[in-house]
Parts: C-alpha cells; structure tokens; sequence
C-alpha cells in the first residue's frame, strides 16, 4: 500500500542474494526450450491459415471426443472439432492479448513511472495515489465487470481491461526503478552540464531503467495469458467462434468424465506458454543479479 | 499513521466512488437489466423513480455512501435481498477458503525455503526452485479443473461441486472445501517460499546467526528461535497482499466447485447488471485488501522490534 512494503522491503535481501557461476552467466536446456516452444508456438499462430489444418469452427473434423487418431493429432472436442487447430487459433488470442496488453501498460504505466520517480513533488503523489487506487479495486473483477457492462467482447476491450491490470503495478514498479536513479553520479553530471529534464529522461533515466523492467514485462506477459485464460472461463473474453485456451476449458469441463483431451489440449498449452515465460523472465532477473521471489 | 489511515479511507472513497460512476458511464440500461425487455413506460419510470436513477451521480454517490457507512449496502436491483445481508451469507465461505488454503500454503512453503535456504544452490534447493517455478506457472483455474478431474472423477475421493456448511458437520465442511483451497494454495505455495527463502539466505549471513552459531546452537534451533522471525517480514507483506487480494481472486475457483461464496456472488452480479450488489461486494473486498495491508504493515513492527526502533527514530 505504501511505498515501503514495495520498495524498501527486497532491497536488503536482493542484495545479499547470493551469486553462483551457474545460475549467472549460462541459460540452462530449460530456457531454450522455452524460448523454443514459444517461437514454435508463435509461428503456428502467425501461420495458421495457411498450415495443413481443419478449419477450428469445423465439426465435422472427426468423432465427437475422439481420442488423438491420424487424423486428429490430438484428439476432437465435444462438437466434433480438431483440438490441434482449435489450440492453434487460440494461441492467436493468447499471444495477442499478452503481447498487446503487456505493451500497452508498460508505455502508459512506464511513462507515468519515470515522471513520477523524476520530477517527484505532486506528480508522484497523484500517480502514486492511482496506482494505489488500482491496486486496491479487485482487479480481475474490474476487468470481468468492463467486458459484460460494456458488451463488447472484441479483442481490443480484452488487451484494454488487461492491460489496467498491470497499470497499477508497473507504475509502483518503474517509479521505483526511476528513484534509484535519479540522484545517481552520472544523472547529477548531466544535470550540471545544462541537460534539459527532457533529456535527462530519454537519455540517462530511460536506458537504465528498461532493462531492469524488462524482465518483469516478460512475467507479466504470462500473467496476462493466465488472466485472459480466466476470463474466457468465464466467458467474458474474445467471442465465438473464435476459439481461445480458455473458453476451450470451459466447453471441455461438464464432460470431463467422458474425455479428457478438450481439457488437456488447450490446459498443457496454457501451462508450457505461462511456464516458458516465468523461466525466461526468471533467467533474465537472475542475470541481472535479482531474484524473482523478492519482488 | 494516522496520516496512513487518512490515506486508505482515501483509497477506499476513490475505489467506491470509480466503481459507482463506472456502471453509470458504461453503456447497458439498468431498467432493463432489472424489468427486462418488454418492461411498459410506466413500470420503466416507477422503477426509475424507486432506483433514484434520475438523480445526478454525486447525489446518488452521496445517497450510497451515507448508507454505506451505517451498515445499508441498498438493495440488490434482483433478488430484492439486502446487499449487506446476502454478502453477509456469502462471505463466510470465501473468508474459510481463503484461510483454509493459507494455511496449506504457509505449511508447503516453509519447509520448502527452509530446505532451500540452508543450502542454496545445491541440488535439493536447485529442485525445489523448479518445483516452485512450476507451481507459479499453473493457472489456479487449471489445477481447479485438474484436482476435480483426478480425485473427483476418477478417484471418486471426493464430490465434484458442491458446499457442505459448517452445520453439517466439520469434516464434511472440511472436505467440501479441500480441493478448492488447494487449487488456491499452489500458487502462494511458490510466491511464499521464494521470498522467504531469500531472505532467510539473507538473515543466515548476519552477525547474529554467526553468534549463535558460534555458541553451538543446533540448526534446527537457530532457524527456528534466531533467523525465522526477522526473516519473516517480506513473508507478512506478502501474506497481507495476497490475502486481501484473493478474496476478490476466488471467483475462479468458486466457479469450478460452485461454491456460494463471494467471488460467485459478484460474477453473478456482474452478469445480472445487479449493479448494487456488484457495488456493495467491490466495498468488502476493497475494505478487505485495505485493511490487511495495514495490519502487515503494522505486524513488521511486532515481529522485528529493530524496525519498531526506527520507527521511532524517524519521528
């Protein structure tokens, strides 16, 4: 709530966390299979259109809850529909939604961190005030209340309410980042050679305090797929037909009994996509000497 | 802290008054998420009239609020049942689940950074890592579907959906809400034990430990009397966030397992445009986080009296 519980309580630990060879310089098999699966992924949803699939809205594909056959690598839903193309075509939304969201309210957020951190005074008491305010709302609710008030179920709402998640966070965040180096050494040279506050911003703040965000971006990413992914349960995200992880769940859930392919397809797509980018977020903090768990 | 105190009512008027204006400015007719579609003009207007609907918003805000403060959340736009009272019966079972999986998660957790801590780096912490890392990349959604299709489904162990109230006997209560805590309990599960692990590697360094240690303490005894309650604040400011944060964040579960809490409770409302129902549960849940907060923050200083010090200090 204050700025003590974000900022001051990691700092002492951070910085007695201990550094080993192999956790700092060299990314383990599990990173690259990560960055892996996520390039693979990537380009299935890119191409899609034009890969050897079933048409994902296409219940004639095979067997109502058939188990993977040759025809159906990975099995049919309910309807009758491909389970690897109906994955697939999630993965759109998915990746879209994380991406787009992630984007956005670190521009936004970050854009009122830096500011906040900088110029300080009033600028950092209203911002911080609202990103409390943000934190404070129920935000997953937030978001379920804007799709179905508005009723809108377009992707664009989806990245919007997604990304006022992360607004909230990102400004505390990059505000803190912006803090530590304002009064630093070479921030107080520029200032003394006649550098404009424009300048120092673009030239001495923003260079330092991206990298050090970037790797929070990345977690947030898969927490923006996992959200995404809840609000499809509940069936206030992207609308049919287009199929997404999450609303893939819900169809497959009442007849979990019966199959559990409708479930497991687009759930273990889910976990390996949100696994994938923690460990890759995770190898870039601890590169860069911080760890995960103290943020 | 009084001047905290000043700031959370703050905090809490803007949460309270953004989610009032927000279901006035977003587009959808209340009146006909009340009376429905083929509602006459008349009943229309009488229903406007008995909402206050006409009244501008900070009239209405005003109105709200001065209930609010005595105990009157309004009545719920569908059900004609009193906000308070409905969230009344709501609430107990959110509060029991989230505190049930806390549990589950503190008894995971600890043992885990302790483990790890002891020995960073070596193959058990390096495991217990991944482990964690795993946990923290499952959606509590999914672990809610995978519990119910392993041990509901096919163990049979348990019911699939279903509340049992307390009134029916503690052990069936018990039961009717172990998969979903557990389901909510993995991911904090990994959150608790990565800050506490970190900082008990931390605390392990200091002086003190080196002391104790030098005076032929077990170490058993010196994680549990010397290094677990100084090691524990980033643990409490966590603890405080999450759990402010999860009774807002159990809609999910309480979904998959149809439990009548008040995560259920609110998506219902928001499906229904049951706008005062909505706005009374975003106030529990939004006094909940708040509060929580400022009781982690106010436990820093019982646990760790150097912090209590400073405090005076600064003044």
């Amino acid at each position: 709530m204050t700025t003590t519980t974000t900022t001051a309580a990691p700092s002492p630990s951070a910085a007695a966390q201990p550094v080993t060879d192999a956790t700092r310089h060299r990314w383990g098999i599990a990173v690259w299979l990560s960055v892996g699966w996520l390039v693979v992924l990537a380009l299935a949803a890119v191409f899609a259109d034009v890969l050897p699939l079933y048409d994902p809205a296409d219940t004639r594909a095979g067997i109502p809850l058939s188990i993977p056959t040759s025809q159906n690598w990975l099995g049919t839903d309910q309807l009758g529909r491909d389970l690897l193309s109906r994955t697939i075509y999630g993965a759109r939304v998915s990746l879209v939604v994380g991406l787009a969201a992630v984007v956005l309210s670190s521009l936004v957020g970050g854009a009122i961190g830096v500011l906040a951190g900088y110029l300080q005074r009033r600028v950092e008491a209203v911002s911080l005030f609202t990103a409390d305010v943000l934190m404070a709302f129920p935000s997953f609710l937030l978001a379920a209340s804007i799709v179905a008030f508005t009723d809108s179920r377009g992707l664009l709402t989806v990245v919007l309410v997604i990304a006022l998640l992360y607004l909230g966070p990102t400004i505390r965040i990059v505000r803190a980042t912006t803090l530590s180096y304002a009064n630093r050494e070479f921030v107080t040279a520029a200032r003394s050679l006649g550098a404009t506050p424009g300048r120092i911003i673009r030239r001495e703040i923003v260079p330092n305090v991206v990298p050090t965000t970037l790797s929070l971006a990345i977690v947030a990413i898969a927490g923006a797929i996992v959200a995404e992914g809840g609000l499809a349960y509940l069936n206030l995200s992207v609308a049919p037909p287009t199929p997404t992880w999450g609303s893939m769940i819900a169809a497959g859930k009442p007849k979990i009994d019966q199959s559990l392919y409708p479930v497991l397809v687009p759930g273990l797509a889910l976990f390996l996509t949100v696994l994938a980018l923690t460990l890759i977020g995770d190898a870039i903090q601890k590169r860069q000497g911080r760890n995960l768990g103290a943020i | 802290m009084s001047r905290r105190i000043l700031r959370l009512l703050a905090v809490l008027v803007a949460v309270t008054a953004a989610s009032f204006s927000m279901v006035s400015l977003l587009p959808g007719d209340t009146v006909t998420a009340v009376l429905g579609e083929r509602a006459s003009e008349e009943d229309r207007a009488l229903a406007r009239e008995e909402l206050h609907l006409d009244d501008p918003l900070p009239v209405r805000y005003a109105r709200w609020v001065g209930g609010a403060v005595t105990g009157d959340l309004g009545i719920s736009y569908r059900t004609r049942q009193p906000v308070a009272e409905a969230l009344g019966q709501r609430i107990g079972v959110t509060l029991e689940l989230v505190l049930l999986s806390q549990l589950i998660a503190l008894a995971l957790a600890i043992p885990m950074a302790v483990l790890g801590a002891l020995r960073p780096g070596s193959w058990l912490d390096r495991t217990l890592s991944g482990t964690q890392l795993a946990m923290l990349a499952t959606p509590t959604f999914l672990v809610a579907i995978a519990l119910v299709a392993v041990f509901a489904v096919k163990l049979g162990w348990f019911a699939t959906t279903g509340y049992v109230p307390i009134s029916d006997g503690l052990f069936a209560n018990l039961k009717s809400l172990l998969l979903p805590s557990l389901a909510l309990a993995l991911e904090q599960v990994a959150l608790y034990a990565r800050v506490l692990r970190t900082d008990l590697i931390a605390t392990f360094d200091q002086d003190f430990i080196w002391h104790a240690r030098a005076k032929g303490n077990s170490t058993a005894r010196i994680v549990w009397r010397h290094a677990m309650r100084p090691s524990s604040i980033g643990l409490v400011t966590l603890g405080g966030i999450t759990f402010g944060r999860m009774i807002g964040g159990t809609v999910l579960v309480e979904t998959i397992f149809a439990l009548p809490g008040l995560g259920r409770f609110t998506i219902d409302a928001i499906n229904n445009r049951d706008f005062m129902a909505l706005q009374g549960a975003v106030v529990v849940m939004t006094v909940g986080f708040v509060v929580l907060n400022l009781l982690a923050d106010l436990l820093h200083g019982v646990i760790d009296p150097r912090i209590r010090a400073q405090r005076m200090a600064a003044r």
